[in-house]
């Protein structure tokens, strides 16, 4: 297996999609004669022309409805936003018209398309662009939203969502782009809606997904060196959940600790929660802990930016917690 | 010293007690367990015992009073003490205590629910110190170790019980504890607020089975595993659909009936036999009938349970209860692991449970915490008849009287002594066949008497 970059990986993914069907096509902000802002789409201008690599202007709104109307005739779109902090500007076209479009043409218009970009905090981007949006995104029914940690993961992933015929909104991590990792050779995909046990034990459960998996298995790791092993479930993706992996993981450990990086109130982990305690009620020790990022706009100060985001210390002393051991 | 003599909590559930008779005067010499009155609680008459030695100074309860408890009753101190003090406090709130040493005052029930797995011998130890009962109904010559653990060193109220009363505990902690027949009020929590997690069972169960056991060991025949006190069998889908359908045709408990005659002949003999050896070893047919019934139990807990409403709950445990009739009733004392007990033992406590029965000396743990139930009306010449479960039990049988009839045997029609018994059966619990598998079971053993003294 070769080490990849994630950036290579989702390359990857988006080159042997474009060569598998012609119908899929990558639009965004600098796509294609800059190579992407974060250089995911390197080298494809060059090898699939300015048809299938559309450069558009600073107009998130106008190209997701371009991307949206393409997909209405047959095309299979990837709207790439720069980020999902400027996203919120096409929110409309992903909510209102790609998750409804199925339903409220009474199954005329399928909506084979995907939305991707970085999510989620990087470093010092301060309270507008440091942002977690699966929560919001995960609450409307008619997306499928998929948040990889891991290169062999984005990979593929990234291929599966394009294959999808509904809107998928596929969430990168700025602080991702340059992480490693084994990627398989050769052709793969990975379902959605499938999580990925990434560490096993039996002391807790701890869930996460994206940016936070990676933090998961450190935690894992360090609390390995303790003699204490816990399981890793990584969710992958964020809807549809895969209740049943978080489930046998739960009445394994009977306990429970759920990782995110945005906000507490209505959160993915509180969706979790909810989950363990209806699956898993008679199985539980402890109650289930939460570890997310504090419940303020991202400082800029890096003390106190440091001091918002979840990191592994407080989510150490969360499984520490529910295994009654502080 | 002077010592209080208060209402005390004489069972688990009673809040106030009528001070029935007054059994010394006051002047009387008392020394530590002496009867000082007959109290009536909500279920029985029972015995308020001295906790102290000295002349009964004061009566402070009249005859046919009720009151709360802990209100001062009495004052106990030597002769020449002034007790003043202590008289003048008697109208204030009862008093928190009584106030001998020896004797802890009387700890907060359990939570009730936590009560159906308990043994209710063991929470007459904890919930009524002064209860003397006559004849200890596991006064059995190879006691059973108690199913739940020690309780802890003597904690100040029941572990675990939050502000509100409620014991906490985590709900893998309480499946825990069902699922091996712990008992949740005698595990201290080590979790916040007292909670009882997960590893607080295990160690309770570590030290059970850490206790030593005794030495006799259990009867080889024992075609079950006893872990625990009882199984919780989860309801299938089947089984619910008989429970609805079944109790919405005959509600709310659908109950049939199965009927079988025995021969009698050998358990004629058997007692002709023993009478013979001496009166000491005189056994009664409903002797017999109870400890092959239980022996029969031991072997078929599908029949040995009890209704939970969302479960079928099979004990390990045998104690059979059998009804005594009574000035206004009846009432059933049970004889606790039954199964384990001869029919010496056996025949000797029922004896001494009937006589407590009608003299309303029962105490409420001699007559809750039954799993099946026997009632006998041979001795009143009833051939057969039915009798009306016991909820939550799934059974009862009833027995007729032994007589001689007319049966073939061989081809040709002899007189035999038989005897008719009818098993009522929750049919939501148990199924014909299930019930049918019983009776066989209890035929083999009746008819074989022998088996009995094995």
């Amino acid at each position: 297996m070769a080490v990849l970059t994630y950036r290579d990986a989702l390359n990857q993914a988006l080159r042997e999609e474009l060569i598998r069907d012609d119908r899929v096509f990558l639009m965004g902000e600098e796509v294609a004669q800059y190579n992407g802002a974060y250089k995911v789409s390197k080298g494809l201008l060059d090898e699939f022309g300015p048809m299938r690599i559309v450069d558009t202007p600073i107009t998130e709104l106008g190209f997701a409805g371009v991307g949206i109307g393409s997909a209405m005739v047959g095309l299979r779109p990837i709207i790439e936003f720069m980020t999902w902090n400027f996203a919120l500007l096409a929110i409309d076209q992903v909510v209102n018209s790609a998750a409804k479009m199925l339903y409220m043409s009474g199954g005329q218009f399928p909506m084979p398309m995907v939305f991707r970009g970085p999510n989620g905090s990087a470093l010092q981007l301060s309270a507008q662009h440091s942002q977690a949006w699966e929560s919001w995104l995960a609450h409307i029914p008619g997306l499928k939203v998929v948040t990889p940690a891991t290169p062999a993961d984005a990979k593929g992933l990234l291929k599966s969502a394009i294959r999808d015929d509904n809107p998928v909104v596929f969430l990168e991590g700025e602080m991702l782009y340059n992480t490693r990792g084994e990627v398989p050779d050769g052709e793969y995909t990975i379902p959605l809606g499938k999580a990925d046990l990434k560490r096993e034990g039996d002391a807790c459960t701890i869930v996460a997904h994206g940016k936070m998996a990676l933090l998961a298995m450190q935690v894992a790791d360090t609390l390995a060196k303790e003699g204490i092993a816990v399981d890793v479930v990584d969710l992958r993706t964020v809807r549809p959940m895969d209740v049943e992996t978080i489930a046998i993981s739960v009445r394994k450990t009977n306990r429970a600790v759920v990782l995110e990086e945005g906000w507490e109130i209505c959160g993915v982990g509180a969706q979790v929660v909810d989950f363990i305690q209806r699956e898993c009620f008679d199985d539980l020790d402890s109650p289930v802990l939460r570890v997310h990022q504090e419940d303020v706009p991202m400082p800029y100060a890096k003390n106190l930016e440091k001091a918002a985001k979840p990191d592994a210390a407080k989510a150490i002393a969360a499984v520490k917690k529910v295994m009654y051991l502080a | 010293m002077a010592a209080k003599v208060v209402m005390e909590a004489l069972s688990p559930t009673m809040e106030e007690g009528r001070l029935v008779k007054w059994l010394k005067n006051e002047g009387d010499a008392i020394k530590s367990g002496d009867i000082l009155a007959e109290v009536e609680t909500d279920k029985a008459v029972m015995e308020l015992v001295a906790r102290s030695d000295g002349v009964l100074r004061k009566r402070l309860a009249n005859e046919g009073d009720a009151s709360p408890v802990g209100t001062l009753l009495a004052v106990i101190a030597a002769p020449d003490e002034n007790i003043d003090e202590l008289i003048a406090g008697a109208g204030a709130a009862p008093a928190a205590a009584s106030a001998a040493p020896a004797a802890p005052p009387p700890a907060a029930p359990p939570a009730e629910s936590q009560g159906e797995a308990s043994t209710p011998l063991e929470e007459s130890a904890q919930a009524a110190p002064v209860m003397a009962p006559p004849a200890p109904p596991r006064a059995s010559p190879q006691p059973l170790p108690p199913p739940a653990p020690p309780a802890p060193p003597a904690p100040p109220a029941p572990p675990s019980v939050g502000a509100n009363g409620r014991q906490r505990s985590s709900p893998l902690a309480r499946r825990l504890a069902s699922d091996r027949g712990v008992e949740l009020s005698r595990v201290r929590g080590s979790g916040p607020g007292g909670r009882i997690i997960k590893r607080d069972i295990e160690s309770a169960m570590a030290a059970a089975t850490a206790r030593p056991k005794p030495a006799a060991a259990q009867p080889a025949k024992r075609l079950i595993s006893r872990e625990g006190d009882y199984q919780d069998i989860p309801l299938t889908q089947i089984r619910k659909t008989i429970a609805r359908r079944l109790s919405e045709s005959l509600g709310p408990i659908p109950t049939f009936y199965l009927t079988a005659e025995f021969d009698m002949v050998r358990a004629t003999e058997m007692r002709a036999a023993l009478k013979e050896i001496g009166d000491e070893f005189k056994v009664s047919f409903n002797d017999i009938v109870l400890k092959a019934v239980a022996n029969a139990l031991a072997d078929h807990p599908e029949v040995n349970a009890h209704w939970m409403a969302d479960r079928i709950r099979h004990f390990n445990r045998v104690h059979v209860a059998m009804a005594v009739a009574v000035e206004e009733g009846l009432i059933t004392p049970v004889i606790f692991d039954a199964d384990r007990k001869s029919l010496s033992d056996i025949s000797r406590e029922a004896k001494q449970l009937a006589e407590l029965a009608r003299q309303r000396k029962l105490t409420p743990e001699q007559y809750t915490g039954a799993t099946f139930s026997v009632s006998n009306l041979g001795m009143l010449d009833i051939d057969e008849f039915t009798a009306i479960i016991n909820p939550p039990e799934a059974g009862i049988l009833a027995v007729g009287a032994v007589a001689p009839r007319p049966v073939v045997v061989d081809g040709s029609i002899v007189v035999r002594e038989r005897m008719r018994v009818t098993m009522s059966c929750d049919h939501r619990v148990i199924d014909g066949a299930t019930g049918a598998r019983f009776l066989q079971a209890l035929r083999r053993l009746i008819e074989n008497p022998l088996l009995l003294v094995l």
